[in-house]
């Protein structure tokens, strides 16, 4: 299942919210590329786009300047080779936990026996094995959570972005979640653009940290992670960690710091 | 009839007022508690007082009928008592008339309901979904909207050849206005992040109304159902009183009529129960077209 390429690709992107006296530049002229098989973070304070850099990489929101394209073909509005997993709960209600993960494949207009078995794959790979027939809100959030994942891997992506998938859940069940999508992405190397806020998850997850400036939002640095794979929560006390972890927490607080200045 | 209260196991909403909208069901965080959905135990005695006061209110009935009480503002002298009812209704159960009035009353609150179920669902989808379509539809439903459905009773026998269709018209405007408010509501109320969650993975228009828009305003157009049945019954019974010629409203007025007092609350009886059985109905066919509804509602 392994999805061909995956290069993600935004030259000088500008992003604005709002119309008239109302917009508000978000992102300006942001360069981000991330290769096939990556993993990029995006780590920054909080309100400096994030969420909406994530949704116009997604084809959500459209660039007021600037370019994106996937593998060197230009981008404009949902590709189905990108897969968006929320920050909070979006499965359907009424449709079982299968259902739910076969979505995509029904609206790609696959046969009922093709995405049952799709489905069932999926399910096993993210550990949900036997819950098939049980509807979301007979699960608990981490579970939920897991469903997201299958569901948009179903579609085989070559492109992961999440924003903040797991920031809903208590620290321990996010842990297990980190390293439950570094196993699903060693199976799978499906390229990924993981926003949070959370500098941990950040180091843990990511190939490379990419720490935002406060609103606009430019890049302020981009910090390779020099720690082997296959990873495991035990990293996060090692020294090289903890290092980084120091780098990332003095230019987060720093751009935090500047924007309530620039508030004032 | 007594108004029992009906089992726990209903999944709509409890009723509103005819065409008052439902009050918007917010998506409250999700938790984890989870209160196990038992019905409350009513103890012996609980369920004793109720049937003392039940029975203390027949028999109020019976004193104040068999009396001739005259309170002057209100008086009983030709009311019939329950006995003489009770003979009346096993008369009436006795006779092939009975199946008569009942088809006949049950086709036109079926046929005004059906017709108002699919225009109203059909507009409300529209209409939630679109600022065009609201635009360009709501205005005139607007304007006819507080024009209750037995107000169109003598337009409607000038409009419609037959009388049969005016009163199933009749009862089509009653249920029309309950059903198309709540779906329009219960598309407006929709979630946008599962929409917008459908829309990334590949949904479009109309896979994204089959599968998104619909099933989410459901539970609403559920409860719009459950009121414009109430309505649909409400309007027929006054339609056939004034145009009928067979159904329960017409059996109740031309017993009035005939001066056959026991009949009247014969009647009555029957309209009630029928229209608390079709609105268990479609409760109960709400219930098994959303089976993850119930499993949600504790989470609430």
């Amino acid at each position: 299942m392994t999805a061909p390429a995956g290069r993600l690709t935004a030259r000088q992107l500008t992003l604005a919210l709002g119309s008239g006296a109302a917009r508000q530049l978000v992102i300006e002229r942001l360069t981000l590329d991330a290769a096939p098989g990556e993993i990029v973070t995006v780590l920054g304070p909080s309100g400096c786009g994030k969420s909406t850099l994530l949704s116009a990489l997604a084809g959500l929101v459209a660039p007021s300047g600037g370019t994106l394209s996937l593998d060197d073909q230009p981008l404009d509005g949902p590709h189905p080779a990108l897969g968006l997993v929320f920050q909070q709960n979006t499965l359907l209600p009424w449709k079982t936990v299968e259902d739910n993960v076969a979505f995509g494949l029904k609206m790609r207009g696959q046969g009922r026996r093709a995405r049952r078995t799709a489905a069932l794959e999926m399910l096993n790979l993210v550990g949900l094995s036997g819950l098939g027939d049980r509807y979301p809100s007979q699960l608990s959030g981490g579970m939920q959570q897991r469903v997201e994942i299958a569901r948009v891997l179903v579609n085989q992506p070559r492109v992961l972005l999440m924003d903040e998938p797991f920031a809903a859940l208590d620290a321990q069940t996010r842990l297990m979640m980190q390293e439950l999508l570094l196993e699903i992405w060693a199976r799978v190397r499906v390229t990924i653009v993981f926003v949070t806020h959370d500098i941990d998850e950040a180091i843990l997850l990511g190939d490379r940290v990419v720490v935002l400036t406060q609103r606009p939002g430019r890049i302020r640095e981009t910090l390779p992670v020099p720690i082997a794979r296959p990873r495991r929560a035990e990293v996060t006390t090692s020294a090289a960690f903890t290092d980084l972890k120091r780098r990332c927490l003095a230019l987060v607080r720093e751009e935090t710091l500047q924007g309530l200045a620039a508030a004032n | 009839m007594s108004l029992a209260p009906v089992p726990t196991e209903v999944v709509v909403a409890p009723r509103v007022m005819a065409e008052q909208r439902t009050p918007q069901r917010r998506r409250a965080p999700r938790t984890r508690v989870r209160v196990p959905r038992v019905p409350p135990r009513v103890s012996v005695g609980r369920w004793l007082t109720r049937g003392l006061s039940l029975a203390v209110g027949m028999a109020l009935w019976q004193w104040a009928a068999s009396h001739h009480v005259d309170l002057g503002i209100v008086q009983f002298r030709n009311v019939p008592a329950p006995t003489e009812v009770a003979v009346a209704a096993a008369g009436l159960l006795a006779s092939p008339k009975l199946a008569f009035h009942v088809r006949n009353s049950l086709g036109r609150v079926l046929g005004g309901f059906a017709g108002a179920t699919v225009v109203g669902i059909g507009l409300g989808l529209l209409i939630g979904r679109w600022k065009r379509a609201a635009d360009l539809l709501l205005p005139p439903l607007e304007v006819i909207r507080p024009i209750p459905g037995v107000a169109w009773i003598p337009l409607a026998i000038l409009m419609f050849p037959s009388s049969e269709l005016s009163m199933v018209f009749i009862t089509f405007m009653g249920a029309l206005f309950p059903i198309l408010l709540n779906t329009i509501h219960g598309v407006e109320g929709l979630d946008a992040r599962l929409v917008a969650g459908a829309r990334t993975l590949g949904a479009r228009s109309f896979s994204l109304f089959r599968e998104v828009i619909l099933p989410g305003a459901m539970p609403s157009i559920v409860t719009g159902l459950s009121i414009g049945m109430g309505t649909a019954w409400f309007c027929l019974v006054t339609a056939e009183m004034i145009s009928g010629q067979y159904g329960i409203g017409y059996y109740t007025w031309e017993s009035y009529n005939l001066q056959r007092y026991p009949d009247i609350v014969v009647g009555m009886l029957f309209i009630g129960l029928f229209g608390m059985l079709s609105s268990l109905a479609v409760k109960w066919v709400g219930a098994l077209l959303m089976p993850w509804y119930r499993l949600r509602e504790p989470a609430r």
